[in-house]
């Protein structure tokens, strides 16, 4: 499913073009841009894809990539592959990740995620599709 | 209810039933004559513009209409006509007493499934789920408590309208035992686009053991307690949900009675567990814009997660 915004600069003038990168560069060269905390394989991503999907998780949460259903009982997850703790309060590893979306409360005592029927697998992959998220504009 | 639209072989193509055996059957060879015709009247152009000039004479002459535009297209719709008639007239055959009855009414935006015994009496109440013995056919009761909806399971049959202040009978028969999505097919407004459900098929044996597990649930008493159930009355959910063996006796929203058992949430269109369940309950207006039930996002994540664990052991 679409869902990304996308930006292309193709079929632009050239002279536009030119003018667009040469910005680009100047905002690059200001800040460079935010190297994602992990490159998750892409396969085990688009995995974690369809386990989102299939366990219902867009039911609390906005999830890029997912059109439907958009609950907001919980936190967006845009820019999920940028946040600090996860959580608020958890290390940001991959391992705690796949663990807070199995058994929230566990990880996480008082966390209002309620625990998800996933396995430690399919947790991994929801886990690598979301710092895969690459939604910076 | 996504897989009753979605998959490979398409659900369409892809009966799991003796009647919808014979739909299939019509699809192809409806679809096979719109080839043959359509074959037919390229030939026909191909003569028109480039034929040699005896054909075109021959093609433009009244002869070529009386009996390529008449005669021919009569005969064959007429027969066409009677042989679909005939081959799909048994799924409306009335009852005869032999077939589990099932009564389903399509309300705004979802479905109210009620079992039915021999003589027409609700003997138990459900929502958005039919169980179905495998081999035997079921007779099924489509009414509408609104407007007009559609009744849909392309694995086990044709389409058939729901029609307020009607009762149309369709007759469904699983030759396999699953799990088939279903749809409303026909626009209701809304979130006409979330409306579904799923049609379960059990092993006949395993039915009867299904049929007795919830007969003797209804029998006793309700004897689930704790805070879930205090706050489920005290939110007033009791005012549109009905659990049998308390005090909640609202009609309308689906019935909650064994929602603890339910393969979907929301008619069809989330899977059932307690996140998604929270997840309802606290934004069903987030998850299905313009559906009947209010969100309660004025209930903490505590609360929430109580009203989900008590509606869990609703079994
Ligand atoms: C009942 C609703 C609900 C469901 C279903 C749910 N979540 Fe959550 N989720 C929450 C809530 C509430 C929080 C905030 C928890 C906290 O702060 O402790 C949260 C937090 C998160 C976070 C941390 C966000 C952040 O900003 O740090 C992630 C990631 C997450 N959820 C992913 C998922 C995934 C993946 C699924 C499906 C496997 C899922 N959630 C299912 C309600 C839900
Ligand atoms: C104004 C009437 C109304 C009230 C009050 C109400 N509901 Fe609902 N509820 C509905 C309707 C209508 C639906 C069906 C929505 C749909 O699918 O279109 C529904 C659906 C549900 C479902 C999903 C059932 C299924 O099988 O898909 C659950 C669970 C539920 N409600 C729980 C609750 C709880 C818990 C409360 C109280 C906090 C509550 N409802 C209060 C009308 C109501
Ligand atoms: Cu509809």
């Amino acid at each position: 499913m679409r869902g990304q915004r996308q930006i292309t600069i193709t079929g632009i003038q050239p002279a536009a073009r030119l003018l667009a990168g040469l910005c680009l560069l100047a905002v690059a060269a200001c800040k460079p841009p935010e190297e994602p905390r992990y490159t998750p394989d892409k396969a085990i991503a688009a995995e974690g894809l369809q386990v989102i999907k299939q366990a219902g998780c867009a039911a609390c949460h906005e999830i890029p990539g997912v059109t439907w259903p958009a609950g907001r009982l919980g936190p967006s997850l845009r820019g999920f592959d940028d946040i600090g703790l996860i959580a608020g309060a958890l290390p940001n590893t991959a391992e705690n990740l796949a663990a807070f979306l199995r058994n929230a409360p566990a990880v996480k005592p008082g966390s209002t995620m309620p625990p998800i029927p996933i396995t430690p697998d399919e947790a991994r992959a929801a886990a690598a599709y979301l710092y895969g998220i690459d939604d910076d504009v | 209810m996504f897989d009753a639209l979605w998959g490979w072989p398409p659900p369409v193509l892809d009966p799991a039933g003796p009647y919808a055996d014979k739909v299939t059957v019509l699809a192809w060879v409806l679809l096979a004559l719109g080839v043959i015709v359509t074959a037919i009247v390229c030939a026909a152009l191909w003569v028109a513009i480039k034929g040699p000039p005896r054909w075109k004479q021959r093609l433009g002459g009244e002869s070529a209409v009386w009996i390529g535009g008449i005669a021919f297209p009569g005969v064959v719709l007429t027969a066409l006509l009677f042989w679909g008639l005939t081959l799909t007239a048994d799924l409306t055959d009335d009852i005869t007493g032999n077939e589990q009855r099932i009564r389903v009414t399509g309300e705004m935006w979802w479905f109210r499934v009620q079992y039915l015994d021999e003589a027409g009496r609700v003997v138990m109440e459900d929502a958005n789920e039919i169980h179905i013995p495998v081999g035997q056919p079921v007779v099924l009761e489509l009414r509408s408590a609104d407007v007009i909806h559609n009744f849909w399971v392309p694995h086990l049959s044709g389409k058939k309208d729901m029609v307020p202040g009607r009762t149309n009978l369709l007759r469904i028969q699983a030759g396999e035992a699953g799990q088939f999505g279903g749809v409303c097919a026909e626009y209701c407004g809304g979130p006409h686009a979330l409306m579904g459900f799923v049609a379960l098929a059990h092993e006949p044996a395993d039915y009867a053991r299904w049929q007795q597990a919830r007969l003797q649930r209804l029998a006793g008493p309700n004897t689930t307690g704790g805070v879930g159930r205090q706050l489920f009355m005290e939110s007033g959910c009791g005012a549109c949900h009905r659990v049998a063996g308390t005090e909640a006796n609202g009609l309308a929203g689906p019935d909650l009675t064994h929602v603890g058992t339910r393969a979907t949430l929301g008619a069809g269109i989330l899977p059932n567990h307690r996140g998604t369940l929270i997840g309802w309950i606290g934004d069903s207006q987030g998850i299905k814009p313009g559906n009947r039930m209010p969100s309660y996002d004025t209930l903490s994540a505590a609360e929430l997660t109580a009203i989900a664990q008590w509606l869990e052991q609703q079994r």
